[in-house]
């Protein structure tokens, strides 16, 4: 039996994607400080925006300013963080839902441990200083009225 | 409708191939597949592969391993950047178009020369979820949380679950992961994995591939003293962001199963191909599986899970059911995407 | 639908409503979302028993169990028949030009590549189909198909489990192989021969 071989192979896709008006608006948005959400033709608002609605398949336009307080839906603990996420340190990571909006987002829950998690529990936005129009311009959540 | 049956099928599975290549592990299978009902490639109407550039590292590499298949003379091909089990449902509808007797139908996955969490992390929407890296498992502890904190499932249910899987697999060569000796309590004395769900709520992950050979009316049961006729198949899709969706239901799942006919008769058995335990839970309801079905007798998915190949995987060990006699009504399940968003339902019989 | 390419989808073409606030501001229209996998690539056996004759100067095909064919690089199977080709040949380090191409513009990362140069198929002797090399020692306008090759190896202490061991191929000198039987033509020929028996 010949010895066998084996090689590092690192594929790399340096994407830039092109947004389109909704989803363009929400990282505005995010750039800008602020998490929108848009409604549909019956009031209610997904968040994060979709460009057309999940049911009847018609086209969104309407982005509302939703959040930035919110509640944690469902949540669970990342530990170690993954190497190419936005987030070097253990984590939660949660579905939230957003003041003014029907639907959760998910994201980073920035506590110290799984033992500050519940679900319920009201968080708020946590931005970073830079943006620039990303996901990550939400550096995540933190609990309401906590210190951090 | 032409009736349509699988005739034939080779399979392997383990934990890791670490020295085979896709083309070496697909050779033998597929010659096994064909050899069983006695054909070779020129007897082969068309032919339709599943794979994932992602777990290869390389763009079209399922040409590559169309080497296994002997594509000489030019042979009429397809592919599906899918679970192999949509791979069969195109060769399905090529035999019903009809000019075709036979389908070749082979799926594949190598995961463990790279990382699956990142592969399946690229799976999710490019803008909103993508960039965040969530893994499969932190993605489905969320809707784990959820069905628990709903009462949909209980942790002694979860439980019973992969104590079934474990047990199931015991004696089965091709699961990666078994134990005839696990109890739902020694299940709910696991740490968590991804709060709240414990490693043998999670699929094991397993490299391998299957082959599958389909034939149409009088041809099957030339080929096959009994052939598993398909006697409905269908596929259904979800939305992909999880906030738009009941995650404690998988209603294309339903859907996948009422066009296919799932319930109109008594099934025997059925093989889901559920990543999670909480999935597989879902998949019991929304297919309607009573307690008169034995739902994936040798461990399923759960015990050996090959991207790419599990689907097609389940539904070769159901069709096994009729081939062996051990039954004469099943269900074979696939499933992609997050939260099952996908879902394929193929019911076979035996006459 | 529009058939003015420049018109978007009428879908598409909606007004998207932001808040008050972002009314002014400069909106976002890209986004950057690299994506990096790593893997741990394993060539298989054929591939790794190759490679690894390499290292000691010889070049390993797998000969068909069907016909006979003899194929390098050994890839496990013959792909005409998905049949397997456990049986190593040890093929010679001499052979033909198949078929040639003279390129004028350099590649990325192989700053050691002069231009022009020739990359060619060359035919082993004792193997029926070719593989890629580059064809040196010549002047570029004097390779043509047909024209004898031997490889022109790294030295022994240089050598590696790698088919970069083979520098080039450079001219032998001994009289050319007729087109008609140069690179698939032979392979042609070998095929016809057998169907007429």
């Amino acid at each position: 039996m010949p010895e066998r071989l084996r090689a590092d192979l690192v594929l790399e896709y340096p994407f830039t994607r092109t947004t389109g008006p909704v989803i363009g608006g929400f990282l505005t948005g995010l750039r800008e400080g602020m998490i929108l959400g848009i409604r549909r033709s019956d009031g209610t608002v997904l968040c994060p925006p979709t460009e057309y609605d999940p049911e009847s398949s018609e086209p969104l336009t309407d982005l509302v300013e939703v959040g930035p307080g919110g509640e944690v839906v469902s949540w669970t603990w990342v530990d170690p963080p993954r190497s190419q996420s936005p987030w070097d340190q253990p984590h939660g990571l949660g579905l939230i839902q957003l003041d003014g909006a029907d639907t959760p987002i998910v994201h980073g829950l920035l506590v110290e441990g799984p033992s500050e998690l519940s679900v319920g529990m009201r968080v708020t936005a946590r931005w970073r200083p830079e943006r620039e129009g990303h996901i990550a311009d939400l550096e995540g959540f933190v609990p309401e009225g906590a210190v951090r | 409708m032409r009736d349509i049956a699988v005739v034939s099928a080779a399979q392997h599975q383990q934990k890791a191939l670490t020295h085979t290549t896709e083309v070496e592990l697909m050779v033998p299978l597929i010659n096994e597949a064909r050899g069983a009902v006695g054909l070779t490639q020129d007897d082969i109407g068309f032919t339709c592969s599943g794979s994932s550039d992602f777990l290869a590292g390389q763009a079209f590499s399922f040409v590559h391993t169309l080497d296994a298949v002997g594509a000489v003379p030019p042979i009429s091909e397809s592919h599906v950047e899918m679970d192999g089990a949509w791979a069969l449902y195109e060769a399905w509808v090529k035999l019903q178009i009809g000019g075709v007797d036979t389908a070749l139908v082979y799926s594949y996955g190598k995961s463990s020369p790279g990382s699956l969490r990142d592969v399946l992390s690229t799976q999710l929407d490019p803008y909103y979820l993508g960039p965040l890296w969530p893994d499969a498992f932190a993605l489905a502890a969320l809707q784990a949380r959820i069905m628990l904190e709903s009462g949909a499932v209980s942790e002694q249910r979860l439980a019973e679950i992969a104590v079934r899987s474990l047990n199931g697999a015991a004696d089965n060569p091709r699961a990666v992961r078994s134990s005839a000796e696990a109890t739902i309590d020694s299940i709910l004395a696991e740490a968590p994995i991804a709060d709240p769900l414990r490693p043998s709520d999670c699929a094991a992950s397993a490299d391998g591939g299957v082959a599958v050979v389909l034939a149409a009316g009088d041809r099957a049961r030339e080929l096959c003293e009994r052939p598993a006729w398909i006697k409905g198949i269908d596929h259904r899709i979800d939305p992909h962001q999880p906030g738009v969706r009941d995650l404690t239901r998988a209603p294309s799942a339903q859907v996948a199963a009422a066009q296919a006919g799932a319930g109109d008769d008594r099934l025997d058995a059925a093989e889901l191909a559920a990543p999670f335990t909480t999935q597989e839970h879902i998949l019991e309801l929304e297919l309607g599986l009573g307690a008169d079905t034995a739902v994936n007798a040798n461990g399923g998915a759960l015990a050996g899970h090959t991207m790419m190949a599990a689907g097609l995987m389940r539904i070769a060990d159901a069709a096994a059911h009729i081939h062996d006699e051990r039954a004469d009504r099943v269900l074979g399940h696939a499933a992609s995407g997050l939260y099952l968003q996908q879902n394929l339902v193929c019911v076979m019989e035996g006459e | 639908m529009s058939t003015d390419p420049s018109v978007p989808p009428a879908a598409l073409a909606g007004e998207v409503r932001l808040p008050e606030k972002l009314a002014d501001v400069e909106p976002v229209r890209s986004v950057r979302t690299p994506i990096r996998l790593e893997y741990d690539f394993i060539p298989g056996d054929a591939s790794s028993g190759y490679l690894n004759a390499f290292a000691d100067r010889k070049i390993l095909g797998q000969r068909s169990p069907v016909d006979g064919a003899v194929f390098v690089p050994p890839r496990g199977v013959d792909p005409r028949h998905g049949a397997a080709t456990p049986d190593y040949v040890e093929l010679p380090d001499t052979g033909h030009v198949g078929g040639f191409c003279v390129t004028r513009l350099p590649i990325p990362g192989r700053d050691d590549l002069e231009i022009p140069y020739v990359s060619a198929w060359i035919h082993l002797d004792g193997a029926d189909i070719g593989f890629l090399g580059l064809v040196g020692g010549i002047d570029t306008s004097e390779v043509r198909m047909g024209m004898r090759v031997r490889a022109v190896w790294k030295p022994d202490d240089q050598l590696g489990r790698t088919a970069e061991n083979i520098l080039y191929w450079e001219p032998s000198g001994e009289p050319d192989v007729p087109v008609t039987a140069a690179g698939t033509n032979a392979w042609h020929a070998k095929q016809v021969a057998k169907e007429q028996g």
